[in-house]
């Protein structure tokens, strides 16, 4: 059982994924969602560093998000997996906590 | 899994009661049990039936309202941020001498120990809003 971090506000916009990424444990989950799907994308400067997270933990981007916002499947970065909302419920229901980085 | 809610959005304002709401749905339609669904902060918002948005707009009040008739959800919108933000129903109403009610139906109005005692039953609270 691990924690599953969840972060709504992009990247570019607000430093809470960073934060994120800065304070989680190895072995947790992060989902980004709403605004925060940009930071799941390719070439960006953001990449590197939810890169190297992915290797630790499991970084998952809500797929209807990155939809809702014209963004496709291809533009994700490698190792970030796309959930649905069923799958968001999976991760919740996995998890021992869930903490919002708002 | 039993887990509980907390919407801190107005409905038109940001996607948080929109994701809640996706979330909460799909969480039940998989056979987990939503304890509560708290709206706190602009969150009580969500919680007027004189909301009425464009007919080809989504009505994000009704769909709360229709989720939790079918799944008999305890939606409860907290006291405070509602006497602030005009959400009243008919003890509010009385109690403050208003000449009106808007509570939406299947939401009630009431205290933030309905948020603690959802967090302490609950295996997880989760969180949508900023």
């Amino acid at each position: 059982m691990s924690e599953l971090h969840t972060v709504n506000k992009s990247p570019f916009e607000k430093n809470s994924l960073e934060t994120c990424l800065r304070l989680s444990k190895a072995g947790s989950s992060i989902l980004l969602y709403e605004d925060a799907v940009y930071g799941a994308l390719k070439n960006t400067v953001i990449t590197d560093l939810v890169s190297s997270a992915a290797g630790d933990r499991k970084v998952y981007v809500l797929e209807p998000d990155l939809k809702a916002r014209g963004l496709s499947a291809d533009r994700v970065i490698e190792g970030v997996e796309m959930v649905d909302y069923a799958g968001f419920v999976d991760l919740v229901d996995a998890s021992n906590k869930v903490q919002a980085w708002v | 899994m039993k887990f509980a809610i907390q919407v801190n959005e107005g409905p038109y304002q940001h996607q948080a009661s929109d994701s809640a709401y996706h979330f909460t749905k799909a969480a039940l339609e998989k056979g987990h049990e939503c304890f509560r669904v708290f709206f706190y902060h602009d969150g009580v918002l969500n919680g007027t039936r004189l909301t009425t948005p464009p007919q080809d707009d989504r009505n994000v009040v009704n769909n709360w309202v229709e989720l939790a008739e079918k799944y008999d959800l305890d939606l409860v919108v907290c006291v405070a941020a509602a006497q602030r933000r005009g959400i009243v129903d008919e003890g509010e109403a009385e109690r403050n001498g208003k000449d009106a009610t808007n509570i939406a139906p299947r939401f009630r109005i009431s205290g933030l120990g309905q948020l603690v005692e959802a967090a302490i039953q609950c295996e997880k609270l989760v969180v949508f809003g900023d």
